[in-house]
């Protein structure tokens, strides 16, 4: 049995083929930066993963809601935002991994408990746990109902993490090392390329949440096969003994 | 209202007769304040976190006093049975947090006199006024994520690591707003007592939101967990 339909393969050879030319352009057709140098070019990895965690993240929120709300389509919203959770945390790690590299080469240090990086690790970790939650629930209704209501919690949570956090720095600390952040100055080529790269992650996600969600789909549907086939099994066991004695 | 009162004088009876609470939860916080003193070892330092010393004591409790608030619920699927009986399930949420509210607030009193006894913290004045509103608010907005999120993982596997895993990162709001308002009422030079209050506003702010969410977000997760 397959996951893949003819739109998951054309969206699938897209995905690759803008990959490919993000990774040639990037590395050898855009320029380093003037002040950056060649650590600039981490940005077009760094920010379409970002945004794509974002994009993956209100997925899952705006899923999660029809879920609650669609009794009779519960189960597929849940199955999507479940998918797309997964890749958003799978997406913000690479943010963050990518991130700290930058600020290694650029700050000389790999975190600032900055606001955005703060709120941005307090995300990470909140889907993380709404991961966790969803392995445990072994029935699936059940399950769409916990993690629904979770992800939308985390909605509540996310602005008031970051407003907090926001306060306490302005609160407690000088000049943030971030004002490097602005310098970068675009070419068309550097701005296409991010574009691009933006592009081909996007359709990485839409590839990936479609196989997810089938794979998902797939796997609850065989533990009810699977009960019954077990069921019938031991039916058959029992009719059998009879007969033998 | 008399349902909210009567679920949370069952809950403090339980908690009177097993004594968790006096038991093993306040030796266990304190236990907490004197790890953190050992293992930074330098007492201005010790001074300088002591409001944080306390906040993070405080939500490790927490963890620690949902557990066993919802423990009690889910064996023999009490739990069921209470949800049977009221007329509208948001009152079972608020009748747990405010049982956890009172064991969370007698608990921050004690917290707060060893922090004075032990790390040498110091409330005057217009401090003292500011500190009980702290407590007040922030032990509120404990008890209720508390109970929303014990209500999540109640009955499940493995939920003494999923409780933490989950509560903590939405309680970090809380933990920086106590934190910043308890320093101020301690007289820190690093904020004033008027920003305190903009901070025991937010924590306000925070009950608010999480007390409406949970209301509303009980029902789903209450149903059919048997």
């Amino acid at each position: 049995m397959t996951t893949g339909t003819a739109a998951t393969r054309v969206l699938g050879v897209l995905a690759i083929i803008t990959t490919a030319w993000v990774v040639v352009s990037a590395f050898f057709l855009t320029p380093a930066d003037v002040v950056q140098g060649d650590s600039v070019r981490i940005m077009y990895a760094h920010v379409p993963t970002a945004w794509i965690a974002y994009l993956a993240f209100v997925t899952t929120a705006v899923a999660s809601g029809f879920s609650l709300v669609r009794k009779h389509r519960t189960l597929g919203f849940d199955r999507v935002a479940g998918a797309s959770a997964e890749v958003g945390v799978l997406f913000m790690a690479m943010t963050l991994i990518t991130g700290s590299l930058w600020g290694r080469i650029t700050w000389g240090t790999f975190w600032q408990w900055d606001p955005r990086l703060t709120t941005t690790l307090f995300l990470f970790v909140t889907y993380v746990g709404y991961l966790a939650i969803r392995r445990v629930d072994v029935d699936p209704v059940r399950r769409a109902r916990r993690s629904s209501v979770i992800a939308l919690l985390a909605v509540l949570e996310i602005p008031l993490v970051h407003f907090s956090v926001v306060l306490w720095r302005s609160l407690h600390q000088e000049a943030s090392v971030l004002n490097t952040d602005g310098d970068v100055r675009l070419d068309g080529l550097m701005l296409f390329t991010l574009f691009s790269g933006v592009v081909a992650f996007t359709l990485m996600f839409v590839w990936l949440v479609m196989h997810r969600q089938r794979l998902t789909a797939l796997s609850d549907l065989e533990r009810v096969v699977g009960l019954d086939a077990a069921i019938s099994a031991r039916r058959a066991e029992g009719v059998s003994g009879i007969h033998a004695t | 209202m008399n349902t909210v009162l009567a679920i949370a004088r069952k809950d403090l009876t339980i908690e009177w007769r097993t004594r968790t609470l006096l038991a093993r939860v306040v030796p266990f916080a304190l236990l907490v304040l004197v790890l953190f003193a050992v293992a930074l070892d330098s007492e201005p330092l010790i001074l300088r976190a002591a409001a944080g010393l306390v906040w993070l004591a405080m939500l490790f409790a927490t963890m620690l006093l949902v557990q066993r608030s919802f423990d009690l619920e889910t064996a023999d699927s009490a739990l069921d049975a209470l949800l049977g009986f009221v007329s509208s399930s948001s009152k079972v949420f608020f009748g747990k947090a405010l049982s956890l509210f009172v064991q969370l607030f007698s608990l921050a009193v004690v917290l707060v006199c060893a922090a004075v006894v032990l790390y040498g913290a110091r409330v005057e004045g217009g401090g003292v006024v500011l500190l009980v509103t702290v407590l007040l608010t922030a032990t509120v907005g404990l008890a209720l994520v508390g109970t929303l999120y014990g209500v999540v993982v109640a009955n499940m596997n493995g939920r003494d690591s999923l409780l933490p895993l989950l509560a903590l990162p939405v309680l970090a709001p809380l933990l920086i707003g106590a934190t910043r308002a308890t320093e101020a009422a301690f007289g820190s030079d690093t904020i004033d007592v008027s920003n305190g209050w903009a901070w025991a506003a937010l924590l306000a702010v925070y009950a608010v939101v999480f007390g409406s969410a949970g209301a509303a977000a009980f029902a789903p997760l209450a149903q059919g967990d048997s």
